[in-house]
């Protein structure tokens, strides 16, 4: 049993801190720490996410009137491509991992730092290389009108800054499998003594299942890209018709990438999200091994199935029922991860603060976004709802209803850790009702004029749809602002917030045993291993009013285990 | 859970680490294993990156064997044989060089290092040769393609050639100077160090030597070849007419055996039914789609080379100034690893573009 | 651990170096393979010239792992990974394989640029 002296040492906010320990922008430009790495990542992805984001109002308000608003039709194109794009490559597909996987992932396992950490710096360089290409598409005056997905033989064709753009992604990946390669090694080889896989949090069997996904088809990306530049430049005859090439095989490659590229995406906010539901209901996670694997076979059943984005290309009838058929699988451990986080919190003991009501808001979203894929992956109903607003309702539902709505929790969740400061809880969970209400006002119209036939990408429309496009650009403003008041609730915390300790919401796993805001080498002391959802392990400190492991504790205050442990 | 030594829970002060040892690995082995399973992943990167071109490759094999069986007469298996060789070869230098490195020899380790650097450069001179003379040749991708075979003179250096060893060249010239700069402030590792990649640019000239001979070693059949172009391959012989047609009377091509294969096109009859040598009238251009994925799967390969001899030159640096030890040569064995998937690679595509029948 | 003596003794456990024999024989079986696929190449096979190159260049792509990338003294998991790219390599090729024939006819059959020149018979 360790003296008060040592408790106060290793779990009281301390005087420095990763934060400040060394200053001036050097220290941040230059750092291999992780934590600030992810730090400005977070800042990175946030930037690109306002950036898209604006763009996704202007083009909502744009279509309020069904014969348009404001834009020129080659505007609307090159709105919506810049939209995509930058939301895609440069905040969706880094946010969670690259921003709070790169703080969490070593603290949860007692580590240091990443194996790699002159890569993950050369990662977030390379993500501001990306962007900035990306961005220079614009600047250019060019634009780029291709739709994200790059399409030839338009894509050949097309005026606009296809190049930049291209070049601009093909860079990105390579900050993605940097990231994804750092967090495989890392995870395998540098885990605490004693912390089997099983032992793990399942925020980092999600990781490295995202990370086996980066490594495997974003390389596909990057050549993928590579072969569209030199056939703009040079006319090589491998996907232009005209020169012999075959188009759809474009398509072939760029699937192979991104339909996985999807789980890169969701698996890591799946991965937040097993952590906030077991927290919050301070309850074991119901399911471990099987949220554990399915994580695991989401991202190898994922390169299986990019066939059904070809439904409608002129793919052979044959691949399109074999694709057809494998994509419904895909929903099987998708759903494993469902019941189990509903299981778990069942007969918890339920706090509804803000990363929990996120979780929630999670659940509900996911599984709307997850079902109306199922109408996408039969071929009979995609016939129907290919390329209409249903398409672009059932990923958003997926994207932002997943993805964003995960960061958000997650960052909740985290950020007293970065920042060793509390937010207004009420505040907060005010801006994850306006997230909610407002997207589910923006895109569950979108739902019904799709299936009415509403196609996507288009600048101007029938007056029978005007009245879903109005609630859509209502909820979209609604979210609009939800989203900049739940960042603006975690900024005025992270400089005014009320101090907090090293862990404030009773959870298990490592990185909440090092102190609020973390020491730059993460923890002082050699981190006590518990089963990461074994809540019983941690005991209240009415001295540091914080949570610790019980061994640590004062033995005079020490209560019972509730529980018998478990091996 | 097990019982917690509570009194020693905080970390020492100053962990003592080798200073081979990065600050955030706990021994030597837990570095290894992390950069020797994070180079066998980027190793899978690769193999996934190069993996799009092999599609293309094995598609177009498959819907249009035509356009292979007429491409791979512009090829010479000769110079492809000779640089598997050289590849294979340095291969093994590479592998004696990890075998020093692991028994802490960097003497030995710099040597065999620098001999994978000289075989690399040599890879390099062969193909400048090989592009250059294709290239003569109007041999480009495919919306460039356009054969003309009168500029295939026996003996000439082509100007592609110049202009690809300009770099070469300059290298050369900074090498050997730098190398003299460096003995005079007498910085011997430094000195040794530019010695040695003067060294490695001078392999690019022996490759390009070497493979000027094997060409005019088989000039005189290839010329025997176009004067008699109803030896020549189709594809030949219907660029060569084209050509004619726009400039007047070039080479006498022999007329008859090449209409009776293309003349049922001009009047627009079912191709498909057609021999299969003709099975459409851009057969000749399409060939340029064979060369289109040449030129992106060779240079594709040839910037891993280049990108190998980089990563080969870091070595050979750290060698000069002895950093391998029983206890850490890892980037030694990395670099090898990367070194012979460029070998890999290579071991693909010399039968997939050169031993096409 | 800082003394520079190279008996094998002071080798941590994850330093195997590969005998030097085994190396320099691993290349000749090399350069002999390559030397077969060529002479393969100029005898009259047929179908079975390419199968059988492939043979022989997967012959050289496991001995260059095995000895010269030191696999066949590594880590399982780390041979696992490497080699289960290869299984994403055959499925990428094969399911695209699988489609593109279908639509060959059309891609053929699109307008070409530029224009082929029509072969004329007479010179
Ligand atoms: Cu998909």
């Amino acid at each position: 049993m360790a003296s008060a002296e040592i408790r106060n040492k290793i779990f009281d906010t301390p005087e420095t801190n990763y934060l400040n320990h060394t200053r001036g922008w050097k220290s941040w430009a230059f750092t291999l720490d992780h934590k600030r790495i992810g730090v400005m990542y977070l800042i990175g992805v946030t930037i690109a996410l306002f950036l898209a984001g604006a763009f996704a109002l202007v083009l909502r308000w744009h279509l309020f009137w069904f014969e348009g608003g404001f834009l020129s039709n080659e505007m609307y194109n090159q709105m919506f491509t810049l939209h995509g794009a930058i939301m895609v490559f440069s905040f969706i597909i880094p946010s969670v991992p690259a921003a709070l996987g790169n703080f969490v992932l070593p603290m949860m396992i007692g580590a240091k730092d990443v194996a790699f950490p002159r890569m993950n710096l050369m990662s977030f360089y390379l993500w501001i290389a990306g962007t900035c290409c990306l961005a220079a598409a614009i600047l250019s005056g060019y634009g780029l009108d291709t739709g994200w997905t790059f399409y030839t033989p338009y894509s050949i064709e097309t005026s606009t800054g296809v190049i930049f753009a291209t070049f601009g992604a093909f860079i990105l990946g390579f900050s993605s499998i940097f990231t994804g390669l750092n967090f495989l090694v890392t995870v395998n080889t540098m885990r605490a003594p004693g912390q089997s896989w099983f032992k793990l949090p399942l925020f980092l069997w999600s990781l490295y299942a995202t990370s086996i996904i980066q490594i495997l088809a974003t390389p596909v990306l990057g050549i993928t890209l590579l072969m569209l530049i030199a056939e703009r430049t040079m006319h090589i005859g491998i996907f232009d018709p005209k020169y012999g090439g075959d188009p759809v095989l474009f398509q072939h490659f760029f699937w192979f990438y991104s339909h996985p590229a999807v789980y890169i995406m969701i698996l890591p906010a799946m991965g937040v999200i097993s952590e906030l539901i077991s927290v919050y209901s301070q309850k074991r996670i119901f399911g471990y091994s099987f949220i554990a694997f399915s994580s695991v076979a989401i991202a190898l059943l994922g390169f299986l199935v990019w066939g059904h984005h070809m439904f409608t290309s002129g793919q052979s009838p044959m691949v399109t029922l074999i694709f057809s058929a494998i994509t419904f699988t895909v929903a099987i451990p998708s759903a494993v991860k469902v019941f189990n986080w509903l299981a778990t919190l069942y007969k918890g003991s339920i706090l509804l603060n803000t990363p929990m009501c996120y979780a929630l808001s999670f659940i509900f979203l996911f599984g709307i976004g997850g079902l109306t894929g199922l109408f996408l992956g039969a071929l009979s109903t995609d016939i129907h709802l290919h390329d209409t607003y249903f398409v672009v309702a059932h990923f958003h539902f997926v994207m932002v209803g997943g993805t964003l709505t995960a960061l958000l929790g997650g960052l909740f969740h985290w950020w007293p850790k970065m920042f060793g400061r509390m937010y207004n809880d009420m505040l907060g969970r005010i801006s994850c009702f306006l997230v909610f209400a407002g997207f589910n006002l923006t895109f569950f119209p979108q739902f019904v004029m799709g299936s009415r036939g509403m196609p996507r990408r288009y600048a101007s429309y029938d007056p029978e749809f005007q009245i879903f496009h109005q609630w859509s650009t209502f909820g979209a403003s609604i979210l609009g602002f939800g989203i900049l008041m739940s960042f603006g609730v975690l900024l005025y915390a992270a400089f005014y917030g009320k101090r907090c300790g090293a862990n404030p919401f009773k959870a298990a796993s490592l990185e909440w045993q090092s102190s609020s805001p973390p020491d730059f080498h993460n923890f002082i002391h050699k981190p006590i291993l518990h089963d990461p959802y074994d809540f019983d392990s941690q005991v209240y400190d009415k001295d540091l009013d914080t949570y610790i492991p019980r061994e640590l504790a004062d033995p005079k205050t020490v209560p019972p285990r509730r529980e018998p442990v478990h091996h | 859970m097990a019982v917690v030594d509570t009194d020693n829970i905080l970390e020492e002060e100053h962990h003592h680490h080798e200073p081979f040892i990065a600050h955030h690995f706990d021994d030597a082995e837990q570095q290894f294993d992390s950069g020797k399973l994070g180079i066998w992943l980027f190793l899978v990167t690769e193999i996934l990156f190069f993996s799009g071109l092999f599609v293309a490759y094995t598609l177009y094999r498959i819907h249009h064997p035509e356009i292979f069986e007429q491409a791979h007469h512009f090829l010479d298996k000769r110079l492809g044989a000779l640089n598997t060789i050289v590849l294979l070869f340095s291969s093994l230098t590479m592998a004696l060089g990890v075998h020093a490195a692991q028994n802490g020899d960097n003497k030995k380790c710099g040597l065999y290092v620098l001999i994978t650097m000289v075989c690399a450069a040599m890879f390099l001179g062969v193909k400048a040769i090989e592009y250059s003379h294709k290239w003569d040749l109007g041999i480009f991708v495919r919306s460039e393609f356009s054969y003309h075979p009168h500029t295939a003179e026996p003996f000439h250096v082509s100007p592609y050639l110049i202009k690809l060893s300009v770099i070469p060249v300059l290298l050369l010239v900074g090498f050997i100077a730098a190398s003299f700069f460096a003995r005079a402030s007498s910085k011997v590792a430094l000195s040794k160090f530019m010695g040695g990649l003067a060294i490695t640019v001078g392999g690019y000239f022996v490759g390009v030597l070497i493979g000027m001979t094997f060409m005019a070693l088989t000039a005189e059949n290839e010329h025997a070849q176009l004067e008699s172009p109803s030896q020549a391959p189709l594809v030949l012989r219907a660029l060569t007419l084209d050509d004619d047609k726009h400039d007047d009377g070039h080479a006498d091509a022999d007329g008859d055996a090449h209409a009776d294969g293309d003349h049922s096109h001009a009047d627009g009859e079912d191709h498909a039914h057609g021999d299969s040598h003709a099975k459409s009238p851009d057969l000749g251009r399409d060939v340029g789609i064979f060369f289109s994925i040449y030129y992106c799967m060779t240079g594709l390969h040839a910037i891993h080379i280049i990108a190998g001899i980089v990563a080969l030159a870091w070595i050979y640096w750290r060698c000069l100034v002895v950093h391998w030890r029983p206890d850490y040569f890892g980037p030694v064995d990395y670099v090898g690893l990367y070194w012979h998937l460029v070998d890999l690679i290579w071991i693909y595509l010399f039968p997939l573009l050169y031993l096409i029948d | 651990m800082a003394d520079h003596s190279h008996s094998h003794d002071d080798h941590p456990p994850f330093n195997h170096p590969a005998p030097i024999p085994l190396l320099i024989g691993v290349f000749l079986a090399l350069v002999f393979l390559t030397i077969l696929t060529l002479v393969t190449s100029d005898i009259e096979l047929a179908q079975f010239a390419f199968p059988i190159a492939m043979v022989i260049a997967t012959a050289k792509a496991a001995l260059v792992c095995a000895f010269f990338m030191h696999m066949f003294w590594d880590k399982s998991f780390n041979v696992l990974f490497f080699l289960s790219s290869l299984l994403f390599v055959t499925l990428f090729i094969g399911m695209t394989l699988l489609d593109t024939g279908q639509y060959q006819d059309d891609i053929d059959s699109f307008p070409r640029e530029p224009e082929a020149t029509p072969v004329v018979a007479e010179q």
